[in-house]
């Protein structure tokens, strides 16, 4: 009998056991592997190429910067991902989120009110504003699943198509004007007011700024909202066996569209922060696949908050470093997202993983989420 | 064809056509099964008797190619073998109908049966061969059944006459049937019994693994039970009783009648009055039905499943609204309120389906401790959990309720069917201000042991003053714990009896009445 009464010893054991990551980081390892091989047959040599790509991604302080700025949108969007996931939701939509959340953004910054804003007024406006329409955005699949039982996969991946051409059109169209900066000769909205702008920590390309650290927070607050919150054990059990759930007494239906709607938030303040932080202005076409990579990074991260981090640094440093791994070596950016590729695959086919680095299965339910890459067309 | 032996039952002769020597076999942290034997006489049929977890399970599964033992050694027909898949054990005549049937339900029953070993003409499915032995078997053992039926659209007595037309088809000689009443009714387990004497005239083999004791007696040759992974003993049908045979099988006197006193009644705590329900298919599965049930009596409701109980359930927990009447509580009347609006007036329920209703298996047992309380004080406040009383609650019911588990941040998936039970029962049953327990089949699947431990913890509610409404298909559980019966036929209520005016038979005849276009297909 282990004793009741003892959850930080309890704590403790959990977070030194390494059972959780090992999957992970040996499907890193064998994607490497087998991203060598790949790396071989273009004839360049993959030592060289990991050795640039390394540098790229952490050989300086501002590269490292870069990564870290690189990675921060990823964490939110990720977050939605993982978010809607732990109520059994395969939210799809943090692509449309996102862009949604960016394009609110990008709208309230060149408001003249916004212009007379202190900062502590303007950014927090500009971020409540990418996250609103996010919410709202996410809150739409969330809604037809609750009322229609229509499953948000195919809604959310409809949803994304609406907000991608709906927002290219309001960015490009001249006749009439809508977001379209008069004064320029491409397609884009204009800059927003400096006083909405997340300041920079480090000026590298792209920024380090504090979107970083607030996105780090969310990190914590969708823990703590998942474990320490009646409405996240809500969440909780509603992913794991929506019957149970029923029985419980719980509001399935209205559980799943506050889970999809603070998802949209999580990608819709992603999107923003974005705007504020890095670009200052939103053009066609300049958020695509930040979306759908998070979606990749909640399945490495296994749809766990804190993990989401590191998992967003690892991808977003990659595609930071990639540059410099095809200025040294001549090997096209391409060849990290072949390995990221890998890296999903065998996070997803993770039988492969444990074959060939014998690992042992973990006990049976260690992750409510275990099942993240299969089946999600059956709930 | 080994030569047909006509007789009765207990028509084994000396050949021994499968042998067990010492099987041995260990999971991590379990010996399943520690230096086991088992022999298996031409045309007997051997029961394995033992409760869950006792090992019967594993050592089938070793026969039958699909775990290869530690150590130990099998025979058949004199032969040692060693089996290295299924196929290796189909090969050497050997059959399997698992309790959980292996079927494809939208596919033919001709489908099912070729599954695995289909003949084909030039690409193309050829099932005629396959009818022509379905039907072939069916006239040699009188397992007549369509073949061009569909699965799912079949009783599940028919399709465990499929599942054994399967092992039939590839020529199995020995049949290792896995608990194969446990989903059957009581009229389906007579005509399966006779199926099963059948085959043992033509000159098969069986081996029967239950742990219901009743059906041992009547149809074994020979009795082998298990316990612990260990061979305990062997008895003889003609000579043991049904008590001798769960002393050996629990390893302790078992208490067979449950104990209790002449029931108290009180005022009506539950009313439904002329309540219909319609089921998900849009049937309407319960249709005019009244029933009261009063404090401190345990009213059960007997009836082969599928006959309304499980929605007439649901909707007295609020899971379903009926389409006409009303249910009260008292005088509350709770026909259209929410699951948790009638849990918290007091009612607890127990559900049928343990896994997918009653717990979350990828939660501790803690959590599951309050899966349903989780938002009431202590256990919350100001939408925060609150852990320490969780904690601690979970703590009292493991020890009050004898929950074995290492302990409670322990995943309920990873605790026995038995230990997540009482999980369950201990949350609903430790509910403040109990009115009316809600329990459906309590014990399915469960050990002597725990069988026993639930049924006194119900019998305690009632003395306490808790009204409870008992649906279960086993009869002698509705019999054993009961004040009042009802029984449910076709959605209605076909009867009502006082315990202490009734009989076996009477409520068993109630029951069946009406089932015989379900016996034959």
């Amino acid at each position: 009998m282990t004793a009741p009464r003892r959850p930080v010893a309890a704590e403790l054991r959990k977070s030194l056991d390494l059972q959780p990551v090992l999957v992970p980081f040996f499907a890193i390892v064998l994607a490497l592997v087998v991203g060598a091989v790949a790396i071989l047959l273009i004839g360049k040599n993959p030592l060289e190429a990991y050795w640039a790509l390394a540098r790229g991604m952490f050989g300086s302080t501002d590269r490292i910067a870069a990564s870290l700025g690189r990675s921060t949108p990823f964490i939110g969007a990720a977050l939605a991902v993982a978010f809607a996931f732990r109520a059994g939701l395969f939210n799809i939509g943090a692509e449309g989120q996102l862009l949604v959340g960016a394009t609110a953004a990008a709208w309230v910054g060149t408001w003249s009110s916004t212009r007379g804003m202190p900062g502590v007024v303007a950014i927090p406006v500009l971020l409540v504003a990418g996250a609103a329409a996010g919410l709202v955005y996410g809150g739409i699949p969330g809604a037809l699943k609750a009322r229609t039982g229509a499953h948000e996969v195919i809604t959310t991946i409809m949803l994304n198509s609406i907000a991608l051409l709906y927002v290219r059109w309001m960015v490009s169209s001249q006749d009439p004007i809508i977001l379209r900066d008069t004064g320029s000769t491409v397609p884009r909205t204009a800059t927003i007011e400096s006083s909405a702008r997340l300041p920079d920590l480090v000026s590298s390309e792209p920024p380090l700024h504090l979107g970083f650290f607030i996105m780090v927070a969310l990190a914590a607050l969708a823990w703590f909202v998942l474990q320490r919150t009646t409405f996240g054990f809500e969440i909780r059990t509603i992913g794991a066996n929506a019957d149970a759930a029923r029985y419980a007494g719980m509001n399935v239906g209205r559980t799943m569209l506050l889970a999809m709607a603070i998802s949209g938030a999580f990608a819709g303040l992603a999107g923003a922060g974005e705007i504020s932080g890095t670009s200052g202005f939103l053009s066609p076409g300049v958020f695509i696949g930040i979306g759908f990579d998070s979606i990749a990074i909640a399945l490495l991260a296994r749809a766990n908050p804190y993990a989401i981090i590191p998992a967003s640094i690892l991808w977003g440093s990659m595609l930071s470093g990639a540059g410099l791994m095809q200025q040294d070596v001549g090997l096209s950016i391409d060849a990290v997202r072949i390995i990221q590729a890998l890296v999903l695959l065998f996070v997803a086919a993770d039988v492969i993983v444990r074959t060939v680095f014998r690992l042992r299965r973990e006990a049976a339910g260690a992750f409510e989420t275990s099942t993240l890459a299969s089946g999600w067309g059956s709930s | 064809m080994p030569p047909v032996t006509v007789s009765t039952t207990g028509a084994s002769d000396a050949r021994v056509v499968l042998e067990a020597r010492k099987i041995t076999k260990t999971f991590p942290g379990v010996i399943a099964n520690q230096d086991v034997d088992l022999t298996l006489h031409h045309g007997e049929i051997h029961c394995l008797l033992g409760e869950n977890g006792a090992g019967k399970s594993t050592l089938m599964n070793v026969l039958y190619g699909l775990y290869r033992p530690d150590s130990g050694e099998i025979l058949v027909r004199g032969e040692p073998v060693s089996f290295d898949s299924s196929s290796d054990a189909i090969a050497r005549g050997i059959g399997m109908v698992h309790q959980h049937f292996q079927l494809i339900p939208t596919f033919t029953v001709a489908e099912n049966v070729a599954l695995g070993h289909e003949t084909s003409h030039r690409g193309r499915l050829d099932l005629d061969v396959t009818r022509e032995r379905i039907a072939d078997i069916a006239v040699r053992y009188g397992l007549a059944v369509d073949p061009d039926a569909v699965v799912g659209e079949l009783s599940v007595g028919v399709q465990q006459r499929i599942e054994l037309i399967k092992a039939l088809e590839r020529d199995a000689e020995i049949l290792i049937l896995d608990e194969p009443t446990a989903v059957l009714t009581p009229g389906e387990v007579d005509d399966f019994f006779e199926v099963v004497r059948t085959l043992v005239d033509k000159g098969k083999s069986i081996v029967f693994i239950t742990h219901k004791l009743r059906e041992v007696l009547a149809v074994a040759d020979r009795i082998s039970v298990l316990r612990g992974g260990r061979t305990v003993g062997h008895a003889d049908p003609k000579t043991s009783t049904e008590q001798d045979l769960a002393n050996l099988m629990v390893g302790r006197d078992v208490v067979f009648a449950v104990d209790k006193a002449p029931s108290k009644p009180g005022v009506p705590e539950l009313t439904l009055r002329d309540v219909s329900i319609t089921d998900s298919r849009g049937v309407e599965t319960v249709r005019s039905l009244d029933l009261q049930v009063r404090r401190g009596e345990i009213y059960g409701i007997a009836g082969v499943e599928g006959n309304g109980q499980r929605e007439l359930v649901e909707a007295v927990t609020g899971m379903r609204t009926p389409s006409a009447g009303t249910i009260s509580l008292g005088d509350e009347d709770i026909t259209h309120r929410t699951p948790r609006h009638i849990a918290d007036l007091g009612v607890g329920h127990v559900p049928e389906d343990r896994n997918r209703h009653g717990v979350v298996g990828s939660f501790s047992v803690a959590e599951n401790s309050v899966l349903n309380q989780y938002h009431q004080r202590p256990f919350s406040s100001r939408l925060l959990r609150r852990d320490q009383p969780i904690r601690a609650w979970a703590t009292t019911l493991v020890s009050q309720f004898d929950i074995r588990t290492p302990g409670i941040d322990v995943l309920v998936s990873t605790l026995s069917g038995g230990n997540q039970q009482k999980v369950i029962v201990a949350r609903e049953m430790s509910r403040p201000e109990l009115r009316l327990l809600v329990v459906a089949q309590p014990t399915r699947g469960l050990d002597v042991g725990s069988i026993e431990f639930i049924h006194s913890r119900i019998v305690e509610m009632r003395d306490a003053g808790v009204a409870v409404l008992l649906v279960s298909a086993e009869l002698d559980e509705i019999l054993s714990l009961s004040d009042r019966i009802g029984v449910m036929y076709r959605g209605e209520l076909a009867g009502e009896f006082d315990r202490a005016d009734t009989s076996r038979e009477e409520v068993g005849l109630l029951m069946a009445s009406g089932k015989q276009e379900e016996a034959r297909t």
